[in-house]
């Protein structure tokens, strides 16, 4: 009896296998149908980008260890930036001044996020949490009122407010990403569908009700908010995924990766539309954002530069070198005025 | 040669891999290629003075290898590249320590692959005390230590104090050995070897002030001494495309098979409807793009002037810059993410007696942004202004919509009245928008002379005063306080509008998509 239901098993995995195949080529098909052109040949017809005149405007000096996670207030003059040292640093930017530092008692503080409501900060790393700070101007010790919101089991690599101050949404190297209200540090929302260690996150910038996340599986997935189910999930790179941003419909995505590239991903196509790479660009892709328009990218390398990319044509339009170690985050300001690019040479740097 | 350093895959169990692999693979492919005697760098003995200089070449013609053979923009990109290939140690200057390729008659040399950074090295302190101790005991003028290889070798020896006895018998054997070895090998490439092993340190010491290369990135390096094994079990659907090669459980495939049906039953858009979206697009905001076009009055962060902020501030009386208005006609959601325009739009459906709708869809927009704790009372609050049988305000939803929020009603949340919303956002979008953007109110805005009467606190108030003060709905006028500046919150709190303090929490769309008008 035994045997003949182990066999059942074996010819249900064969035909579920064989169906999968199908299904798989199939899809090719479709694919290959509906690739009817390249975007950079499309593109051709466009006028070249004007030759960018981008320099540095602001060196912002203070943090004592690797700068790994930085983040724009929507004041667009105000940032935040956390370090391997354990500190996290409030600055007006657009002074050139630190207005807190506050010290966390672990080291590596991957990420740092700022609220949209500019009172409130939010960070973790190695410590596998991810802590508020309130920042009103008149707090004295706000390292005293500080809160852990979030766990993890294994680093949290990236935290994002959504919306307001309200909810946070973390992922981590346990594979998982999580949605949390950040009153009353409850878990609203874990989305679970990697296999691998996710490095990075973006929420929709039309609503708040999908996200994506970059994993070292070498996959993007696209989730939804509301019922933790991943609603696509993206391949083509050949290593992990550092970076991932929405475009600003909100309909296609780029990501940076260590296999060096970029790529454009498109959610109506449900694949990949547009490859950025150059043969002596060896070096890893650590972080990317687009700009206003959606005509420029703008991605950071562990080769010391930040790359600017016209995202329709897929060519490189601009090379800055821009720090003395590895860029290892990158943000467009929320009015899209300027780039600010932080690193392990331990400066971030405003680009303008 | 082998016996002096360990490799960390042999010492410490299984064979890790590095997770800079890849970028070392690309590297060797390109040293390789190098290396290559058709194609590849010259490299020459040079005879200088008493003595020969053996398999070197120099700085200016690997930049132009590089240049010739990459793909690279200009000689910058190439010095650039070679200096980091430098210093992760494939090649090195021959009389320095600073790894860094110099676009001149500087002598460089191969290092030898056994030393690439590939092989895992994590080379301990007593390695390098032993090298340090060694190269003292061998009284050779090339093999003397500099100034900071000398401040190295204190500081270990101070370190080591208990066992520096060990390090030295073990740097004496090898001094031996080598002398040695020395007799029968060759002069010429004990010179190579020598310098071989020095550039090796350099890469793993570096002096003072340069990049270590092989500092790791800890997201890194905690995965791969997690291992991924036990991780790769859990694999759920991965968007059922690839397949790995391990036993795969049924359920597994018929998930694969299911999210493959799925992606199969989509419609798939043409790449050139893509194209012409996303060109459309960038086209359309081009002038709203400052890398592109210069942003009137100027970009803050070149001139230091921050008015482009100041305009932006939306106050009482303030004009509106047309550029501005102008964008609210590129689609509907520039409208609605800008405050000045859900205020102008507002009036607007005032005057057709619709604004109910955009009530409704500011007040669910809000919910997404308000503390669980408060997410069911205004949900109530909501479906008992909006869409409660005999309601004060009912908005125009179908059916359909209306029973999906009626059911959800059982068990409120932020997303109860989704269905709802996107039904009234539709609405507005294919009917009341399209006239906003035609209308008379629309193009006197556009030509700015016109005074805005933004002012009067009534407009404001999105919700009847009569839901009373306190509660939720009533606070979801947040509109102006949406700004991000807070200054608008203190001018309006001035004119006399008793809001929360929750109002202080600008929640609010203006975190993915802010109302900047640039």
């Amino acid at each position: 009896m035994a045997a003949v239901a182990a066999e059942d098993a074996e010819l249900d995995v064969d035909g579920l296998r064989r169906e999968a195949e199908t299904l798989r080529s199939r899809l090719e098909e479709e694919r290959r149908k509906s690739n009817d052109v390249q975007l950079r040949d499309v593109a051709s017809k466009l006028e070249q980008v004007p030759p960018l005149q981008m320099k540095v405007r602001r060196v912002l000096k203070g943090h004592q260890g690797k700068v790994l996670d930085m983040d724009w207030s929507i004041d667009k003059r105000r940032l935040v930036s956390s370090s391997q040292d354990g500190k996290v640093i409030v600055w007006d930017a657009f002074a050139n001044k630190q207005e807190r530092v506050l010290s966390m008692p672990t080291t590596w503080i991957m990420s740092c996020a700022f609220a949209p409501s500019g009172d409130i900060i939010a960070c973790g790393g190695l410590d596998n949490k991810c802590t508020v700070f309130p920042i009103d101007k008149d707090l004295e010790n706000p390292e005293r009122k500080k809160r852990t919101i979030a766990m993890h089991t294994s680093y949290m690599s990236c935290c994002r407010f959504v919306k307001s101050g309200y909810q946070i949404l973390t992922c981590s190297g346990d594979c998982t990403c999580a949605l949390w209200d950040v009153d009353s540090s409850q878990l609203m929302q874990s989305f679970h569908g990697h296999i691998s260690d996710v490095l990075c996150l973006d929420i929709s910038p039309v609503h708040c009700r999908t996200f994506l996340s970059g994993s070292s599986d070498k996959t993007a997935s696209l989730w939804d908010i509301r019922t933790g189910r991943c609603v696509h999930s993206f391949d083509g790179h050949d290593g992990d995924i550092n970076g991932v941003k929405f475009f600003p419909t909100g309909e296609s995505f780029v990501t940076a990766s260590d296999d060096g590239t970029c790529r454009l991903y498109d959610l109506r196509a449900d694949r990949e539309v547009a490859l950025y790479t150059k043969d002596c660009m060896i070096f890893a892709a650590t972080c990317v954002d687009i700009s206003k328009s959606g005509r420029l990218m703008f991605a950071g390398y562990n080769d010391y530069t930040v790359n600017v990319w016209d995202v329709l044509k897929c060519v490189r339009v601009g090379r800055i070198y821009a720090h003395d170690n590895k860029v290892t985050c990158l943000q467009r300001s929320p009015d899209g005025t300027a780039v600010c690019s932080g690193s392990w040479d331990t400066t971030l740097k405003l680009w303008a | 040669m082998a016996g002096r350093h360990r490799r960390r895959s042999e010492t410490n169990g299984p064979i890790k891999e590095s997770p800079n692999l890849l970028l070392y693979r690309k590297m060797e492919r390109i040293v390789m290629h190098m290396q290559e005697e058709q194609d590849g760098v010259p490299i020459r003995t040079v005879k200088s003075f008493m003595t020969k200089i053996p398999s070197v070449f120099t700085g200016s013609d690997l930049v132009n290898w590089i240049v010739k053979k990459l793909d690279v923009e200009d000689q910058a990109e190439a010095v650039h590249l070679g200096s980091l290939m430098s210093a992760h140690g494939y090649f090195f200057p021959i009389s320095d320590h600073v790894l860094m390729l110099k676009d001149d008659g500087t002598f460089y040399r191969f290092q030898t692959p056994y030393f690439w950074p590939s092989n895992c090295w994590e080379p301990e302190n007593t390695d390098y005390a032993v090298y340090l101790c060694k190269r003292t005991m061998q009284n050779k003028a090339r093999l003397e230590l500099a100034d900071y290889e000398a401040e190295n070798l204190a500081k270990l020896q101070r370190m080591f104090a208990r066992k520096w006895e060990f390090i030295f018998m073990q740097a004496e054997a090898q001094a031996n050995d080598l002398s040695r070895v020395d007799k029968k090998r060759d002069k010429v490439e004990r010179k190579i070897l020598d310098s071989q092993e020095r550039a090796f340190w350099d890469v793993h010491r570096p002096v003072p002030g340069c990049v270590n290369t092989t500092e790791m990135d800890i997201k890194k390096s905690c995965r791969v001494s997690c291992g991924d094994t036990p991780k790769k079990r859990k694999s759920t659907t991965n968007g059922g495309l690839d397949i790995t090669e391990e036993q795969i459980e049924p359920e597994e495939l018929q998930k694969q098979v299911t999210a493959l049906q799925k992606k199969l039953d989509k419609h798939h858009i043409k790449m050139s409807k893509i194209a012409e979206l996303l060109m459309s697009y960038s086209e359309q905001f081009g002038d709203y793009e400052p890398f592109l076009s210069p942003p009137e009055p100027s970009n803050p962060w070149i001139t230091d002037d921050s008015s482009l902020w100041e305009q932006d501030k939306m106050g009482e009386n303030r004009e509106i810059p047309s550029r501005r208005v102008r964008k609210w006609s590129l689609s509907f959601d520039e409208l609605l993410t800008d405050l000045a325009g859900r205020e102008q739009f507002l009036k607007f459906l005032e005057k057709e007696f619709s604004a109910e709708n955009l009530r409704f869809w500011l007040a669910c927009d809000e919910l997404y942004a308000v503390p669980l704790k408060d997410v069911e009372s205004a949900v109530q609050e909501i479906y008992s202004e909006f869409l409660a049988p005999g309601c004060p305000s009912p908005i125009n939803v179908d059916s359909k919509c209306q029973a999906i929020a009626n059911k959800n009603m059982e068990k409120p949340n932020r997303y109860t009245f989704d269905a709802c919303m996107e039904h009234i956002y539709n609405l507005m979008k294919s009917d009341s928008y399209r006239r906003f953007i035609r209308s008379q109110q629309y193009k006197d805005l556009i030509q700015t002379k016109k005074k805005s009467g933004a002012g009067s606190d009534k407009q404001w108030s999105l919700v009847p005063a009569a839901l009373g003060g306190r509660n939720l709905v009533a606070k979801l006028p947040s509109l102006p306080n949406r700004n991000m500046d807070g200054e608008v919150l203190g001018e309006l709190s001035s004119s006399g509008n008793q809001w929360s303090l929750r109002n202080k929490q600008p929640s609010t769309s203006a975190a993915s998509s802010s109302s900047d008008g640039l």
